[in-house]
């Protein structure tokens, strides 16, 4: 057949270590993020099917309390050497209990238990299983010597060892469907999920429209620029612990809550309005009456508040990559600021818009210290990302708050396939 | 002759505009530091700012010199002191009397000079849809500029002045920020005293500090590596990996946090500053290597094969080419890791229990109950929001450099 010339198949030597070399620097990065990230979301997903709660992860172990009972006071007195042994765990066994102790060689053994061995001084005991909650006492006879009366020691300096094999919660086989079922079955989990997709559009739409307003501010040229683009970053720099208690106190109800002063002195309200404290206010304009949801809104506002700056920097940042030609050419033709905004400036943003809409909407939707601070997830405000910590830490039940966060995955899976969709194809 | 046309009605809207709004914030103002209760005339302001903006704007605009907006100032405050019945702040002016002339000249000249600028380079006269649009959106501009640094700086502003004032003091009077610098500065940064000395401040910060240094320091570690293989080497599996690195970002840490705590537990590293530094990191290299890889792309390859035909290996090249020429993207990334970890609220709230531990975040969520007066929480805040905020400040040009480069492209 013919020999034709074909191209290379596979790496070549030189590929191979340029892909070798690659694979080395990358190894560190793959390695803790494997660890840090990847495998604790498949523990989790293992967590939200088993029954575990917060109490159940500190392991079952052996308490013991050693003691000399009996008066010893001269040579050949007798006495007990009594290890009183518990399960500590009221729900799981240990099983193949062995202890070892070694006792004063001053005192001679008269007896022990039948499960115990002597080898000189030390003491062996085979104890077997341990169920749940279980309790017992080993006894060890002894006979006080002279020369122990003389300097008697605590039973207890030498501490009686246990080895055995403890099942631990995480790794047992117990399997169970029912996170998922108090999951779905819970009353609140529609109202929650409403209020985590209300929380997270109006955040990021919002923090977008004022990321965009602020960027044409901060686009003019004026004295005090660079001083009010930094004031304007704040929000975003400051740590949310900060931020979020100062909301707290300013938007505080009771007497000393700045902004509810400040209303009631321009005459805007009657009384304070108790802003993260209130579900609902009723609304009523033309006739129509509405719930309006304060707490939740008040949230969004702080969501806002504190990330506009970002959707800004990345705004201003493309605006002014925008060549100047076009707005005099524009200029030229007599359109007005108006329409350069509208059919200069907007066409080139969409595409940064379009990023960061994708990026803020997951985050938002990832976002949990800023609810928890605020409200800590009452008066309507709980969404599942807040959910995840009640569940798990306030109610203990890390079972359930697995499942929650099981959830809260399984969305923004979703949200990230469209993500990957529709992110320009040069942007990545 | 249509003398008076479209631009100068809208220079009396925008006079009347300004002059309630100037009103409403200067008397909050004179509130704030006063600590009378001084109640805004918003009407009589409108009016005061209508007037001057008739007898301003009615002329043409080389004839606006400086003259004629101190009289337009003058007027401003003739008419706004008519108009409240001799109350221009809302207070008789037998209170605080020197204050209220001061701060009603100062908002009678801040409203000329904002319908000045305003209406700067038109006359009174009839104009084409253009120059009403650049007028309306000087207006707009200046309201937003207005806004914007109001909404943004008073939560800071409440934050400083409640920690450097009293509680009992506070709830009796919330609207008095005056400071009285009569009572020494001991008594004045009291809160912040009695932090670092009876709170163990000294050692939340300690903590914070080498928390965050510590991460910044791994991150750059493992990131600069990767991100320069990502960007420069040719293996299997590169498109992946430079798609799926954000996707990594966008783990929710709510969804780590629980099988963290449970593994953490178990193995004992729960309650400790090094759980802390290995979970920051793993959380930061992604977006650091994301930053990163994008900057390095834009590094002329030309140099570094230059440095490879001279004999230099890999390892060299990277030490002594590519990375000086980074050098703007590495102190981004650092800012930007050191701003995340040192901010980091959620971890440090689930693992620390021991005070000694704690960092800044923590310290901080611990003083936020009912025992604690306010004015040490607020001083807690300002102490944990003023060095990121000083080192963000200070570098702000390389940050926004970095954190732009990676996604936006010119």
């Amino acid at each position: 057949m013919s020999t034709e010339p074909t191209p290379p198949k596979g790496l070549g030597p030189l590929a191979k270590r340029e892909m070798r070399f690659a694979y080395m620097l990358l190894l560190p990065t793959f390695l803790i993020v494997l660890s840090v990230v990847l495998f604790p979301l498949l523990a989790n997903i293992w967590i939200s099917f088993k029954p575990v709660t917060l109490g159940d992860l500190r392991a079952p172990s052996i308490l013991v309390n050693e003691r000399l009972i009996g008066n010893v006071e001269a040579a050949g007195d007798e006495a007990d050497i009594r290890y009183r042994i518990r399960n500590s765990s009221r729900k799981s066994d240990i099983a193949a209990v062995s202890m070892t102790d070694d006792l004063p060689a001053t005192l001679d053994v008269l007896g022990y238990d039948y499960r115990c061995t002597l080898d000189d001084t030390v003491l062996a005991c085979e104890l077997g299983d341990y169920e749940a909650g279980k309790r017992e006492d080993v006894i060890v006879r002894v006979a006080a010597t002279q020369a122990f009366i003389d300097r008697p020691i605590n039973v207890k300096d030498t501490k009686a060892a246990f080895d055995f094999i403890s099942e631990n919660v995480l790794l047992s086989n117990d399997f169970t469907l029912d996170n998922f079922r108090k999951v779905f079955d819970a009353s609140d989990f529609w109202p929650v999920l409403w209020a985590s997709l209300y929380y997270t559009i109006g955040g990021t739409v919002g923090a977008l429209v004022m990321g965009l307003f602020a960027a044409q501010l901060m686009n003019m040229t004026f004295r005090g620029r660079s001083f009010l683009r930094g004031l304007y970053l704040s929000p975003y720099v400051a740590p949310v612990i900060a931020v979020a208690l100062a909301w707290v106190l300013l938007l505080d109800p009771g007497p000393g809550g700045t902004l509810n002063a400040l209303l009631i002195q321009l005459g805007v309200i009657e009384g304070p309005i108790n802003f993260l404290g209130q579900r609902v206010a009723e609304i009523s304009i033309f006739g129509l009456s509405f719930d309006f949801p304060v707490a939740l809104t008040v949230v969004i506002i702080f969501e806002i508040w504190r990330y506009f700056p970002l959707a800004m920097l990345f705004i201003l940042a493309r605006m002014q990559s925008v060549s100047t030609d076009i707005y005099e050419a524009a200029e030229i033709d007599g359109a007005t600021p108006i329409q350069q905004f509208r059919f200069i400036s907007l066409p080139q943003l969409m595409g940064i818009m379009a990023v960061l809409f994708l990026l803020r909407f997951i985050w938002t939707f990832n976002k949990f210290d800023d609810i928890f601070l605020l409200t800590g997830g009452a008066a309507g405000t709980r969404t599942l990302t807040v959910n995840v910590y009640e569940k798990a830490f306030a109610v203990s039940n890390l079972g359930a708050g697995a499942a929650v966060a099981v959830v809260v995955f399984l969305i923004l899976l979703v949200f990230s396939v469209i993500f990957f969709k529709f992110s320009p194809e040069d942007d990545a | 002759m249509n003398r008076f046309g479209n631009i100068f009605y809208l220079c009396l809207l925008f006079g009347a505009l300004w002059g309630a709004i100037w009103t409403t914030l200067i008397t909050l103002l004179a509130l704030f530091v006063s600590g009378e209760l001084f109640q805004p005339q918003v009407s009589a302001g409108a009016i005061a700012g209508l007037i001057s903006a008739c007898a301003l704007t009615a002329l043409a605009p080389e004839k606006r010199t400086i003259g004629l907006r101190a009289l337009c100032v003058f007027l401003f405050v003739l008419i706004l002191t008519v108009a409240s019945g001799a109350n221009p702040l809302g207070l008789p002016m037998s209170v605080y009397s020197v204050g209220q002339c001061i701060f009603t000249v100062m908002l009678a000249w801040i409203v000329v000079q904002a319908i000045h600028l305003t209406a700067m380079g038109f006359g009174p006269t009839r104009e084409r849809r253009y120059n009403i649009e650049v007028i309306c959106l000087r207006f707009l501009k200046g309201f937003g500029l207005v806004g914007f640094t109001i909404a943004v700086a008073l939560p800071f502003f409440v934050m400083v002045m409640m920690s450097l004032k009293n509680q009992q003091f506070l709830l009796s009077n919330p609207l008095d920020f005056s400071l009285n610098f009569a009572q020494g500065g001991h008594a004045l940064f009291r809160s912040y005293i009695e932090l670092f000395t009876q709170y163990h401040f000294g050692s939340y910060l300690l903590n914070s500090a080498m928390v965050s240094v510590v991460t910044v320091l791994i991150t750059l570690f493992f990131a600069v590596p990767g991100a320069y293989a990502v960007a420069r080497l040719r293996f299997p599996g590169q498109y992946f990996l430079s798609r799926s690195i954000l996707l990594i970002y966008m783990v929710p840490m709510i969804v780590l946090v629980i099988p963290l705590y449970a593994i953490f537990s178990q193995l004992g590293m729960r309650n400790t500053l090094w759980g802390l530094m290995l979970v920051y990191p793993a959380t930061t290299i992604p977006v650091a290597l994301y930053m990163l890889q994008g900057y390095f792309r834009g590094i002329p390859a030309e140099l570094e094969e230059a440095g490879l035909m001279d004999g230099l290996s890999r390892i060299n090249v990277i030490r002594k080419i590519t990375l000086p020429l980074a050098l703007p993207a590495l102190a981004s990334v650092a800012l930007y890791v050191f701003m995340i970890a040192w901010n980091e609220f959620l971890f440090a709230f689930m693992f620390l229990d021991n005070v000694d531990l704690y960092t800044l975040s923590r310290g901080i969520a611990e003083l936020n109950s009912s025992e604690v007066p306010r004015q040490h929480l607020m001083a807690g805040a300002v102490i944990a929001t003023v060095p990121v905020l000083a080192l963000f400040l200070w570098f702000e040009r390389y940050l926004v450099a970095g954190l732009t480069a990676g996604s936006v492209k010119g």
